[in-house]
């Protein structure tokens, strides 16, 4: 039996969000049996496409058309369906995120499957079938039973490692049938970041707050996260006030993240915030109030000046390499 | 126009999360509920925009009568009636169910709620209820208006934006900066009173999943301070203990 991982590209790069799907779905074979099948839409090169071979997947299904390069959210639930039925399987696995949520809330209602999203661990398959998956915002987790026969998993980022050893997946051309209706949401434009880490999906994240005084010094923040290899993101404060766009405000109500280094800078720590970051693996905060209540939810800090300490930890960053 | 909103009834964003009976129910005790921070923003965004072409603005939430008082304040910010289906919304099928079925039965124009309630943080009412009722669904938008029978939105994604037009009737889970939170004001909270709030039974009793236990995450240790003027040790210590760098 075959477990369908739906993969998420941009620009003909697939995400590493979806690889990780990949290899989540890898481990439940491995544990359950059967193999992987990875399903890919739009326009992806041969190459790009055979990285799902080594998160896991034995074979990929690529629905090489144009259309489906922008996410179109119906287009792209009714082409997952169909390459479901074709396998003939009963798990769906997917990455959270944006497209990710919108597009299983329908494959739910189309396979008749039981959808849990925010995955943080490989399903209990003993008696029934019970996920663990995080809810309240990452202040508890919730074991839950699916009792449908299909299932969707929704895999909340860091749920289980990359794999990058596996073989090169198979390529099977596959034409799907897609009625125009599904193309009644019309995409016009995109603007998106160039060349930056994506926030979401970053392995480091460096954030800055009040404390930074000003939009005018955030190249401290960006001096940092470059020696890291890190995304940048905020406070709500600030991205209300405007010093940064509103897809870096990190926190209750925007982007939650999960990296394995959150780095906040002059963020006191109000509990929305600590409801966006409370997935990250470690968390090192800089701030100058000794009070600040951040260090409380802190692995590492620093009571300082940000504007002292952040042009030395940048050095001793650099001095590492 | 009309305008659906479907609000959640859930803790403060400030609540302590704690469980009782094993570990098998969320204790209220204590815990002020308020309209789903992103459902808010989906009923302020309404207001505007009935506001702007007429028409009627209806919220509905699925929840048992501790949620009425929730219902009226969105009323008071400018709901003219309201739907409670009187139900405990036992998973997000359940809750897209009745949804559907009502929505349907209303005839809307556009149905509007929060990206994702700040309790399950699932995310995906408004794709079923889209799917259910063969109509476009899209979220997270941040930014609507409607010009004639068309909508034209912005929906974040990873890094950005992307911009999408769509005819009505559809299905929109919103998010800031779509609107202002709205607060009510006196003349607002009064007409709340008298405002229509019909309860209907649940017209389906399906759901999909089940929680069978609630659990908090392990306390976190100690936190470690570092000397401003040695941040060469916590260099050290992100590659050497957290093994980070």
């Amino acid at each position: 039996m075959s477990i369908l991982v739906y993969i998420e590209q941009a620009d003909g790069a697939i995400k590493k969000t979806s690889l990780e799907a990949v290899s989540f779905a890898k481990a439940l074979a491995d544990k359950e049996g059967g193999d992987v099948v990875a399903v890919a839409l739009g326009t992806i090169d041969q190459g790009e496409l055979a990285k799902t071979g080594s998160a896991g997947a034995s074979k990929v299904l690529h629905v090489n058309d144009e259309k489906l390069n922008a996410g179109v959210i119906q287009a792209h639930a009714a082409a997952v369906a169909q390459a479901f039925e074709k396998v003939a399987a009963k798990t769906l696995i997917l990455a959270k995120s944006s497209l990710g949520d919108a597009v299983a809330a329908r494959l739910a209602i189309k396979l008749n499957a039981g959808l849990v999203s925010n995955v943080t661990d490989l399903p209990e398959t003993g008696s029934g079938y019970k996920v663990k998956r995080s809810i309240y915002t990452g202040k508890a987790f919730a074991e839950t039973e699916l009792t449908t026969d299909n299932k969707i998993l929704a895999v909340k980022k860091n749920a289980i490692d990359l794999k990058t050893d596996g073989a090169d997946a198979t390529v099977e051309d596959f034409d799907v049938n897609l009625d125009e209706s599904v193309f009644a949401a019309k995409i016009t434009s995109t603007d998106q970041a160039t060349g930056d880490i994506l926030l979401p999906e970053a392995d480091i994240v460096v954030s800055g707050g009040r404390g930074m005084k000003g939009p005018e010094n955030w190249n401290l923040i960006e001096d940092l996260a470059k020696e890291l290899g890190a995304a940048t993101g905020c406070s709500k404060p600030v991205s209300d006030i405007g010093w940064r766009p509103h897809h870096e405000h990190v926190g209750q109500t925007g982007v939650k993240v999960a990296p394995t280094l959150y780095v906040a800078v002059g963020i006191s720590g109000a509990i929305q915030h600590l409801a966006g970051v409370n997935s990250s693996k470690y968390i090192v905060v800089i701030n100058k109030d000794p009070e600040a209540p951040f260090f409380k939810a802190a692995d590492y800090g620093i009571v300082g000046d940000a504007f002292e300490v952040l042009p030395k930890l940048t050095e001793a960053v650099k001095a590492l390499k | 126009m009309k305008i659906l909103v479907c609000i959640t009834h859930v803790p403060d964003t400030t609540s302590k999360i704690q469980f009782t009976d094993n570990n098998t129910k969320f204790d209220k005790s204590g815990v002020q509920f308020i309209i789903g921070p992103y459902d808010d923003y989906a009923l302020a965004r309404a207001v505007e925009l009935k506001e702007q072409t007429g028409g009627s603005l209806t919220v509905l939430n699925v929840g048992e009568a501790e949620t009425e008082p929730t219902i009226r304040k969105a009323l008071a910010i400018g709901a003219d009636d309201a739907i409670r289906v009187n139900a405990f919304p036992k998973d997000s099928l359940f809750v897209a169910k009745q949804i559907a079925h009502y929505a349907k039965e209303g005839g809307y124009d556009l149905i509007l709620m929060g990206r994702e309630s700040i309790d399950f943080n699932g995310g995906m009412v408004h794709g079923m209820v889209g799917e259910l009722l063969g109509m476009p669904s899209i979220s997270p938008v941040m930014k609507l208006d409607i010009e004639g029978s068309t909508a034209k939105m912005a929906r974040e994604i990873e890094g950005g934006k992307e911009y999408l037009e769509v005819n009505l009737p559809f299905i929109a889970g919103c998010q800031e900066p779509i609107a202002e939170w709205k607060i009510p004001n006196m003349r607002g909270i009064m007409s709340a009173r008298t405002k229509p709030l019909n309860v209907v039974e649940q017209v389906s009793d399906e759901a999909a999943t089940g929680v069978v236990e609630f659990k908090l995450p392990p306390a976190k240790g100690e936190v470690k301070l570092i000397d401003k003027d040695n941040v060469e040790e916590l260099v050290k210590l992100l590659k050497n203990e957290a093994k980070v760098l």
